[in-house]
Protein backbone atom coordinates (compact mmCIF):
# COMPACT_ATOMS: atom_id res chain seq x y z
CA UNK A 1 0.00 0.00 0.00
CA UNK A 2 1.41 3.39 -0.92
CA UNK A 3 2.05 5.70 2.32
CA UNK A 4 2.29 9.51 1.97
CA UNK A 5 6.00 8.95 3.13
CA UNK A 6 7.04 6.42 0.64
CA UNK A 7 6.77 9.06 -2.05
CA UNK A 8 9.50 11.38 -0.68
CA UNK A 9 11.61 8.07 0.31
CA UNK A 10 11.32 7.07 -3.16
CA UNK A 11 12.63 10.45 -4.45
CA UNK A 12 15.44 10.78 -2.03
CA UNK A 13 16.41 6.91 -2.64
CA UNK A 14 16.37 7.39 -6.38
CA UNK A 15 17.62 10.86 -6.82
CA UNK A 16 20.87 9.84 -3.82
CA UNK A 17 21.74 6.73 -6.14
CA UNK A 18 21.92 9.22 -9.47
CA UNK A 19 24.44 11.69 -7.69
CA UNK A 20 26.37 8.81 -6.59
CA UNK A 21 26.36 6.49 -9.57
CA UNK A 22 27.19 10.44 -11.74
CA UNK A 23 30.02 11.23 -9.04
CA UNK A 24 31.91 7.75 -11.00
CA UNK A 25 30.27 7.50 -14.25
CA UNK A 26 29.84 11.52 -15.25
CA UNK A 27 29.12 10.48 -18.60
CA UNK A 28 25.15 10.60 -20.67
CA UNK A 29 22.71 9.60 -19.00
CA UNK A 30 23.72 10.41 -15.67
CA UNK A 31 25.88 13.73 -16.35
CA UNK A 32 22.45 15.09 -18.03
CA UNK A 33 20.66 14.21 -15.06
CA UNK A 34 23.21 15.79 -12.46
CA UNK A 35 23.40 19.06 -14.20
CA UNK A 36 19.87 19.07 -13.89
CA UNK A 37 19.36 18.05 -10.59
CA UNK A 38 21.81 20.76 -9.78
CA UNK A 39 20.00 23.56 -11.50
CA UNK A 40 16.72 22.82 -9.55
CA UNK A 41 18.81 22.77 -6.31
CA UNK A 42 20.03 25.92 -7.59
CA UNK A 43 16.73 27.67 -8.26
CA UNK A 44 14.63 26.20 -4.98
CA UNK A 45 17.59 27.57 -2.71
CA UNK A 46 16.66 30.98 -4.51
CA UNK A 47 13.06 30.27 -3.63
CA UNK A 48 14.62 29.44 -0.33
CA UNK A 49 15.22 32.60 0.72
CA UNK A 50 11.45 34.07 0.13
CA UNK A 51 10.58 31.48 2.34
CA UNK A 52 13.05 33.17 4.58
CA UNK A 53 11.52 36.50 4.40
CA UNK A 54 8.50 35.47 4.84
CA UNK A 55 8.84 34.23 8.09
CA UNK A 56 11.06 37.13 9.17
CA UNK A 57 8.70 39.56 8.11
CA UNK A 58 5.57 37.55 9.19
CA UNK A 59 7.27 37.07 12.69
CA UNK A 60 7.78 41.00 13.26
CA UNK A 61 4.53 41.79 11.70
CA UNK A 62 3.09 39.75 14.47
CA UNK A 63 5.16 41.19 16.77
CA UNK A 64 3.83 44.57 16.16
CA UNK A 65 0.19 43.59 15.69
CA UNK A 66 -0.23 42.11 19.15
CA UNK A 67 2.58 44.77 20.70
CA UNK A 68 4.62 41.74 22.36
CA UNK A 69 7.77 43.62 24.17
CA UNK A 70 10.29 45.46 22.01
CA UNK A 71 7.72 45.85 19.33
CA UNK A 72 8.81 48.90 18.26
CA UNK A 73 12.24 47.18 17.25
CA UNK A 74 10.45 45.19 15.05
CA UNK A 75 9.17 48.39 13.19
CA UNK A 76 12.86 49.85 12.71
CA UNK A 77 13.81 46.03 11.19
CA UNK A 78 10.61 46.08 8.60
CA UNK A 79 11.36 49.23 7.62
CA UNK A 80 15.28 49.00 7.13
CA UNK A 81 13.98 45.74 5.10
CA UNK A 82 11.87 47.56 3.33
CA UNK A 83 13.89 50.77 2.76
CA UNK A 84 16.71 47.91 1.31
CA UNK A 85 14.25 46.30 -1.07
CA UNK A 86 13.11 49.29 -2.71
CA UNK A 87 17.32 50.79 -2.56
CA UNK A 88 17.92 47.58 -4.22
CA UNK A 89 15.09 47.66 -7.07
CA UNK A 90 15.97 51.14 -7.98
CA UNK A 91 19.60 50.84 -8.55
CA UNK A 92 19.25 47.72 -10.55
CA UNK A 93 16.77 49.87 -12.59
CA UNK A 94 19.19 52.89 -12.59
CA UNK A 95 22.57 51.47 -13.11
CA UNK A 96 21.83 48.11 -14.17
CA UNK A 97 23.46 46.63 -10.81
CA UNK A 98 22.38 47.72 -7.18
CA UNK A 99 25.99 47.10 -6.60
CA UNK A 100 26.73 50.04 -8.60
CA UNK A 101 29.23 52.42 -6.77
CA UNK A 102 26.53 55.62 -7.31
CA UNK A 103 23.61 53.53 -5.90
CA UNK A 104 21.50 54.21 -2.84
CA UNK A 105 22.10 50.44 -2.36
CA UNK A 106 25.50 50.59 -2.06
CA UNK A 107 25.11 53.79 0.19
CA UNK A 108 23.01 51.74 2.89
CA UNK A 109 25.86 49.09 2.55
CA UNK A 110 28.64 51.19 3.09
CA UNK A 111 27.18 52.90 5.59
CA UNK A 112 24.73 51.24 7.66
CA UNK A 113 25.31 47.19 7.10
CA UNK A 114 29.56 47.19 7.07
CA UNK A 115 29.77 49.51 10.24
CA UNK A 116 26.84 47.10 11.93
CA UNK A 117 28.60 44.06 11.10
CA UNK A 118 32.02 44.94 11.92
CA UNK A 119 30.76 46.19 15.22
CA UNK A 120 29.20 43.42 16.15
CA UNK A 121 32.32 41.37 15.41
CA UNK A 122 34.89 43.38 16.91
CA UNK A 123 32.50 43.61 20.37
CA UNK A 124 34.32 39.84 20.51
CA UNK A 125 37.57 41.67 20.57
CA UNK A 126 35.94 43.21 24.22
CA UNK A 127 34.20 40.49 25.46
CA UNK A 128 37.57 37.76 24.66
CA UNK A 129 39.47 39.85 26.82
CA UNK A 130 36.59 40.01 29.51
CA UNK A 131 36.79 36.14 29.20
CA UNK A 132 40.47 35.70 29.52
CA UNK A 133 40.59 37.75 32.46
CA UNK A 134 38.02 36.13 34.17
CA UNK A 135 37.29 32.25 32.79
CA UNK A 136 40.60 31.32 31.22
CA UNK A 137 42.41 29.66 34.58
CA UNK A 138 44.52 26.99 35.61
CA UNK A 139 42.35 25.41 37.05
CA UNK A 140 43.91 21.62 36.48
CA UNK A 141 46.82 20.05 34.34
CA UNK A 142 44.74 19.54 31.46
CA UNK A 143 43.45 23.55 31.31
CA UNK A 144 46.84 24.58 32.12
CA UNK A 145 48.37 22.99 29.54
CA UNK A 146 46.02 24.94 27.14
CA UNK A 147 46.74 28.04 28.27
CA UNK A 148 50.05 27.99 27.90
CA UNK A 149 49.74 26.42 24.41
CA UNK A 150 46.92 29.59 23.85
CA UNK A 151 50.06 32.28 25.28
CA UNK A 152 52.32 30.63 22.99
CA UNK A 153 49.90 30.44 19.71
CA UNK A 154 48.66 33.84 20.65
CA UNK A 155 52.48 35.53 20.81
CA UNK A 156 53.79 33.36 17.89
CA UNK A 157 50.73 34.23 15.30
CA UNK A 158 51.57 38.11 15.62
CA UNK A 159 54.48 39.70 14.61
CA UNK A 160 55.43 40.77 18.03
CA UNK A 161 56.37 37.23 18.48
CA UNK A 162 59.33 37.29 16.31
CA UNK A 163 60.64 40.40 18.30
CA UNK A 164 60.40 38.36 21.62
CA UNK A 165 61.91 35.79 19.89
CA UNK A 166 62.80 33.92 16.42
CA UNK A 167 62.25 31.10 18.01
CA UNK A 168 58.78 31.86 18.74
CA UNK A 169 56.89 31.33 15.39
CA UNK A 170 58.80 28.49 14.53
CA UNK A 171 57.41 26.62 17.81
CA UNK A 172 53.89 28.11 16.96
CA UNK A 173 54.32 26.71 13.54
CA UNK A 174 54.97 23.33 15.09
CA UNK A 175 52.26 23.44 17.34
CA UNK A 176 49.65 24.01 14.63
CA UNK A 177 51.59 21.29 12.60
CA UNK A 178 51.89 18.61 14.63
CA UNK A 179 49.92 18.45 18.20
CA UNK A 180 46.99 20.75 16.57
CA UNK A 181 46.73 19.68 12.77
CA UNK A 182 46.43 15.56 14.56
CA UNK A 183 43.76 16.10 17.04
CA UNK A 184 41.91 18.70 14.07
CA UNK A 185 42.58 15.59 11.84
CA UNK A 186 41.18 13.57 13.91
CA UNK A 187 37.95 15.03 14.66
CA UNK A 188 37.74 15.90 11.23
CA UNK A 189 37.76 11.77 9.92
CA UNK A 190 35.36 11.15 12.62
CA UNK A 191 32.44 14.20 11.41
CA UNK A 192 33.42 12.88 7.67
CA UNK A 193 32.67 9.44 8.47
CA UNK A 194 29.62 10.11 10.61
CA UNK A 195 28.22 12.54 7.63
CA UNK A 196 28.82 9.11 5.21
CA UNK A 197 26.93 7.28 7.58
CA UNK A 198 24.44 9.42 7.81
CA UNK A 199 24.13 9.74 3.80
CA UNK A 200 23.43 6.27 3.63
CA UNK A 201 21.08 6.01 6.37
CA UNK A 202 18.98 9.16 4.29
CA UNK A 203 19.39 7.47 0.90
CA UNK A 204 18.15 3.65 2.25
CA UNK A 205 15.26 5.46 3.96
CA UNK A 206 16.66 4.28 7.77
CA UNK A 207 17.15 8.18 9.25
CA UNK A 208 13.75 9.81 8.28
CA UNK A 209 13.97 12.80 10.91
CA UNK A 210 14.36 14.80 7.93
CA UNK A 211 10.12 14.08 6.97
CA UNK A 212 9.14 15.42 10.31
CA UNK B 1 46.53 40.56 49.57
CA UNK B 2 43.50 42.93 49.20
CA UNK B 3 44.78 43.88 46.03
CA UNK B 4 44.36 40.32 44.73
CA UNK B 5 40.85 40.79 46.01
CA UNK B 6 40.03 43.55 44.31
CA UNK B 7 41.92 42.28 41.03
CA UNK B 8 39.69 39.15 40.75
CA UNK B 9 36.63 41.55 41.31
CA UNK B 10 37.82 44.59 38.58
CA UNK B 11 34.98 45.84 37.09
CA UNK B 12 34.61 44.90 32.79
CA UNK B 13 34.71 48.68 31.77
CA UNK B 14 38.69 48.78 32.72
CA UNK B 15 39.52 45.93 30.48
CA UNK B 16 37.77 47.41 27.61
CA UNK B 17 38.96 50.58 27.85
CA UNK B 18 42.48 49.21 28.09
CA UNK B 19 41.49 46.86 25.23
CA UNK B 20 40.22 49.72 23.09
CA UNK B 21 43.93 51.67 24.03
CA UNK B 22 45.83 48.80 22.54
CA UNK B 23 43.72 48.86 19.45
CA UNK B 24 43.60 52.69 18.57
CA UNK B 25 46.45 54.25 19.41
CA UNK B 26 49.53 52.03 17.38
CA UNK B 27 46.53 52.68 14.51
CA UNK B 28 47.48 56.01 15.07
CA UNK B 29 51.26 55.59 15.95
CA UNK B 30 52.04 53.12 13.64
CA UNK B 31 54.86 51.37 15.23
CA UNK B 32 56.67 48.98 13.18
CA UNK B 33 57.06 45.43 13.07
CA UNK B 34 58.42 42.69 11.49
CA UNK B 35 56.38 40.93 9.56
CA UNK B 36 58.22 37.86 8.04
CA UNK B 37 55.99 35.85 5.10
CA UNK B 38 55.51 32.25 6.36
CA UNK B 39 55.42 29.05 3.99
CA UNK B 40 51.87 28.77 3.71
CA UNK B 41 51.71 32.24 2.48
CA UNK B 42 54.31 31.93 0.05
CA UNK B 43 53.41 28.82 -1.41
CA UNK B 44 50.28 30.96 -2.66
CA UNK B 45 52.79 34.02 -3.85
CA UNK B 46 55.20 31.68 -5.38
CA UNK B 47 52.38 29.42 -6.94
CA UNK B 48 50.23 32.98 -8.66
CA UNK B 49 54.22 34.24 -9.35
CA UNK B 50 54.88 31.53 -11.79
CA UNK B 51 51.44 30.74 -13.79
CA UNK B 52 51.53 31.88 -17.37
CA UNK B 53 50.79 35.14 -18.48
CA UNK B 54 46.70 35.30 -19.47
CA UNK B 55 46.32 32.28 -17.25
CA UNK B 56 42.43 32.87 -15.64
CA UNK B 57 41.89 32.63 -11.85
CA UNK B 58 38.65 31.81 -10.39
CA UNK B 59 38.21 34.38 -6.79
CA UNK B 60 35.52 33.14 -4.75
CA UNK B 61 33.90 35.90 -1.93
CA UNK B 62 32.97 33.83 0.61
CA UNK B 63 32.82 36.27 3.29
CA UNK B 64 31.34 39.59 4.89
CA UNK B 65 31.64 43.21 6.85
CA UNK B 66 32.19 41.20 9.91
CA UNK B 67 35.16 39.96 8.19
CA UNK B 68 36.45 42.87 6.09
CA UNK B 69 39.52 43.65 8.18
CA UNK B 70 40.78 40.50 7.66
CA UNK B 71 40.20 39.52 3.99
CA UNK B 72 39.78 42.29 2.05
CA UNK B 73 43.75 44.04 2.31
CA UNK B 74 44.48 40.31 0.73
CA UNK B 75 41.93 40.60 -1.58
CA UNK B 76 43.20 43.71 -3.02
CA UNK B 77 47.34 42.46 -2.60
CA UNK B 78 46.00 39.54 -4.62
CA UNK B 79 44.62 41.11 -7.06
CA UNK B 80 47.33 43.49 -7.16
CA UNK B 81 49.81 40.53 -8.24
CA UNK B 82 47.03 39.33 -10.59
CA UNK B 83 47.24 42.71 -12.50
CA UNK B 84 50.80 43.22 -12.63
CA UNK B 85 51.66 39.74 -14.04
CA UNK B 86 49.06 39.86 -16.72
CA UNK B 87 46.57 37.25 -15.01
CA UNK B 88 42.65 37.57 -15.15
CA UNK B 89 40.96 36.90 -12.37
CA UNK B 90 37.11 36.09 -12.48
CA UNK B 91 35.03 36.24 -9.35
CA UNK B 92 31.95 35.21 -8.15
CA UNK B 93 30.35 34.99 -4.97
CA UNK B 94 28.83 32.71 -2.32
CA UNK B 95 27.88 35.34 0.35
CA UNK B 96 25.37 37.47 -0.43
CA UNK B 97 26.19 40.56 1.71
CA UNK B 98 29.96 39.80 0.62
CA UNK B 99 29.26 40.75 -3.13
CA UNK B 100 29.65 44.65 -2.53
CA UNK B 101 32.92 44.08 -0.76
CA UNK B 102 34.28 41.76 -3.74
CA UNK B 103 32.94 44.62 -6.14
CA UNK B 104 34.45 47.36 -4.76
CA UNK B 105 37.90 45.48 -3.99
CA UNK B 106 37.94 44.32 -7.86
CA UNK B 107 37.14 48.10 -9.03
CA UNK B 108 39.28 49.91 -7.00
CA UNK B 109 42.39 47.61 -7.83
CA UNK B 110 41.06 47.45 -11.31
CA UNK B 111 41.25 51.28 -11.87
CA UNK B 112 44.34 51.19 -10.40
CA UNK B 113 46.45 48.52 -12.31
CA UNK B 114 44.13 50.21 -15.81
CA UNK B 115 42.63 46.97 -15.80
CA UNK B 116 40.05 46.70 -18.36
CA UNK B 117 36.44 45.58 -17.47
CA UNK B 118 35.28 41.56 -19.29
CA UNK B 119 39.09 41.78 -20.85
CA UNK B 120 41.66 41.58 -17.67
CA UNK B 121 38.84 41.08 -15.22
CA UNK B 122 35.42 40.04 -14.98
CA UNK B 123 32.81 40.24 -11.91
CA UNK B 124 30.78 37.30 -12.19
CA UNK B 125 28.52 38.14 -8.86
CA UNK B 126 26.08 36.08 -6.73
CA UNK B 127 24.05 32.85 -7.30
CA UNK B 128 22.16 31.07 -4.61
CA UNK B 129 23.00 27.24 -4.74
CA UNK B 130 26.54 26.41 -3.16
CA UNK B 131 26.82 22.61 -4.01
CA UNK B 132 25.16 22.81 -7.18
CA UNK B 133 26.98 25.71 -8.58
CA UNK B 134 30.54 23.90 -7.12
CA UNK B 135 29.60 21.07 -8.90
CA UNK B 136 27.96 22.74 -12.24
CA UNK B 137 31.06 24.77 -12.91
CA UNK B 138 32.99 21.56 -13.43
CA UNK B 139 30.98 21.16 -16.88
CA UNK B 140 29.82 24.94 -17.98
CA UNK B 141 30.38 27.86 -15.88
CA UNK B 142 27.66 29.61 -17.92
CA UNK B 143 25.26 27.19 -16.56
CA UNK B 144 24.87 29.20 -13.33
CA UNK B 145 26.61 32.99 -14.90
CA UNK B 146 25.06 32.98 -18.07
CA UNK B 147 25.07 37.05 -17.38
CA UNK B 148 27.44 39.10 -14.99
CA UNK B 149 26.66 41.16 -12.11
CA UNK B 150 25.20 43.77 -13.67
CA UNK B 151 23.34 41.44 -16.11
CA UNK B 152 24.75 41.41 -19.33
CA UNK B 153 25.86 38.44 -21.14
CA UNK B 154 29.25 36.57 -20.30
CA UNK B 155 29.38 35.91 -24.01
CA UNK B 156 30.21 39.62 -24.61
CA UNK B 157 33.28 39.67 -22.62
CA UNK B 158 36.50 38.33 -24.31
CA UNK B 159 37.49 37.30 -21.05
CA UNK B 160 35.11 34.79 -20.87
CA UNK B 161 35.57 32.96 -24.18
CA UNK B 162 37.98 30.49 -23.64
CA UNK B 163 36.45 29.96 -20.39
CA UNK B 164 33.77 26.79 -19.61
CA UNK B 165 34.51 24.98 -16.66
CA UNK B 166 37.55 24.05 -13.94
CA UNK B 167 39.67 23.21 -16.85
CA UNK B 168 40.26 26.83 -17.80
CA UNK B 169 40.92 28.18 -14.41
CA UNK B 170 44.83 27.69 -13.28
CA UNK B 171 43.68 28.50 -9.98
CA UNK B 172 40.50 28.98 -7.56
CA UNK B 173 41.25 31.50 -4.36
CA UNK B 174 38.57 30.69 -1.72
CA UNK B 175 38.19 33.97 0.71
CA UNK B 176 36.50 32.40 3.71
CA UNK B 177 34.94 33.35 6.54
CA UNK B 178 32.95 30.36 7.37
CA UNK B 179 32.96 26.55 6.35
CA UNK B 180 32.46 27.38 2.31
CA UNK B 181 36.14 26.23 1.83
CA UNK B 182 34.79 22.49 2.74
CA UNK B 183 32.63 22.47 -0.46
CA UNK B 184 35.44 24.08 -2.57
CA UNK B 185 37.69 21.34 -1.37
CA UNK B 186 35.25 18.39 -1.95
CA UNK B 187 34.13 19.10 -5.19
CA UNK B 188 36.19 21.64 -6.77
CA UNK B 189 39.44 19.70 -5.79
CA UNK B 190 38.09 16.42 -4.85
CA UNK B 191 36.66 15.82 -7.89
CA UNK B 192 37.42 18.29 -10.53
CA UNK B 193 41.10 18.55 -9.62
CA UNK B 194 41.00 22.16 -9.24
CA UNK B 195 44.29 23.64 -7.50
CA UNK B 196 43.00 25.97 -4.43
CA UNK B 197 44.29 28.03 -2.21
CA UNK B 198 42.31 29.46 0.66
CA UNK B 199 42.56 33.15 2.47
CA UNK B 200 40.79 32.01 6.13
CA UNK B 201 39.36 34.02 9.36
CA UNK B 202 42.07 33.70 12.02
CA UNK B 203 39.10 31.52 13.89
CA UNK B 204 39.02 29.46 11.64
CA UNK B 205 42.67 28.99 9.72
CA UNK B 206 43.61 25.76 11.91
CA UNK B 207 40.81 23.92 11.03
CA UNK B 208 42.32 23.91 6.63
CA UNK B 209 46.03 22.96 8.03
CA UNK B 210 45.31 19.46 6.76
CA UNK B 211 44.34 19.95 3.32
CA UNK B 212 48.02 21.84 3.43
CA UNK B 213 49.63 19.32 4.78
CA UNK B 214 47.93 16.71 2.43
CA UNK B 215 48.44 18.59 -0.38
CA UNK B 216 44.70 19.37 -1.00
CA UNK B 217 45.34 23.02 -0.98
CA UNK B 218 48.11 25.11 -2.50
CA UNK B 219 48.36 27.26 0.44
CA UNK B 220 46.62 28.89 3.22
CA UNK B 221 46.49 33.06 4.10
CA UNK B 222 45.77 32.59 7.89
CA UNK B 223 43.93 35.85 9.01
CA UNK B 224 45.29 39.53 9.02
CA UNK B 225 48.54 38.50 9.80
CA UNK B 226 48.47 36.00 6.82
CA UNK B 227 47.41 39.47 4.53
CA UNK B 228 49.95 41.69 5.86
CA UNK B 229 52.45 38.75 4.78
CA UNK B 230 51.06 38.70 1.57
CA UNK B 231 51.14 42.87 1.11
CA UNK B 232 55.18 42.52 1.95
CA UNK B 233 55.30 39.89 -0.46
CA UNK B 234 53.88 41.96 -3.21
CA UNK B 235 55.68 45.10 -1.57
CA UNK B 236 52.57 47.40 -1.13
CA UNK B 237 51.83 47.37 3.14
CA UNK B 238 48.84 48.45 3.29
CA UNK B 239 45.90 47.70 5.90
CA UNK B 240 46.72 44.55 6.68
CA UNK B 241 50.25 45.43 7.77
CA UNK B 242 48.67 48.78 9.36
CA UNK B 243 46.87 46.16 11.83
CA UNK B 244 49.20 44.09 12.51
CA UNK B 245 50.77 46.33 15.67
CA UNK B 246 46.63 46.76 16.98
CA UNK B 247 46.65 42.79 16.47
CA UNK B 248 50.17 42.34 18.03
CA UNK B 249 49.59 44.64 21.21
CA UNK B 250 45.70 43.42 22.20
CA UNK B 251 47.01 39.59 22.27
CA UNK B 252 49.78 40.99 24.62
CA UNK B 253 47.29 42.68 27.08
CA UNK B 254 45.12 39.57 26.52
CA UNK B 255 47.98 37.39 27.92
CA UNK B 256 48.61 39.95 30.37
CA UNK B 257 45.07 39.26 31.51
CA UNK B 258 45.32 35.98 31.37
CA UNK B 259 48.40 35.99 34.06
CA UNK B 260 47.08 38.19 36.41
CA UNK B 261 43.53 36.48 36.35
CA UNK B 262 45.43 33.26 37.11
CA UNK B 263 47.88 35.17 39.81
CA UNK B 264 44.53 36.41 41.47
CA UNK B 265 42.44 33.03 41.34
CA UNK B 266 45.83 31.49 42.79
CA UNK B 267 45.86 33.92 45.95
CA UNK B 268 42.52 33.60 46.07
CA UNK B 269 42.40 29.92 45.85
CA UNK B 270 45.26 29.64 49.13
CA UNK B 271 43.63 32.64 51.20
CA UNK B 272 40.31 30.62 50.99
CA UNK B 273 42.29 27.25 51.85
CA UNK B 274 43.94 28.68 54.76
CA UNK B 275 40.36 30.07 56.04
CA UNK B 276 39.07 26.85 55.89
CA UNK B 277 41.82 25.30 57.92
CA UNK B 278 41.16 27.77 60.86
Amino acid sequence: MLKSKNIPLTITFIVGIIMIVSFFIPHRPFGDIEQISLKWYSIIAGFTMLLGVDSLVGLHYRKIKRKEENWQHSIVLIAGFLMVVIAGIVGTVQFGSAFDEKSFFTYIYNYFIVPLQSTMFSLLAFFVASAAYRAFRARNVDAALLLITAVIVMLGRVPVGEVISPYLPKFTDWIMEVPQMAAKRGIGLGIYLGALGVSIRIILGIERSYLS
Amino acid sequence: MKIFEKMSRIDRRYIYILIAAVVIVPLLLKPKLPIIPTKPVKDIFDYVENLPEGSNILISIDYDAASMPEQQPFLEALLRQCFRNNLKPVMLVQWQLGAPLGTQGLEKIAKECNAEYGVDYINLGYRPGYVAQMVGIGREIRDYFAVDYKNVSVDSFPIMKNIHNYNDFALLVGLEAGATYLLWVEYAGGRFKQKIALALNAVSAPDAYYFYQSKQIIGIVGGMKGAAEYEMLENKPDLAVAGMASQSYSHILIIIFIIFGNIAFFVEKNRMKKEGGK
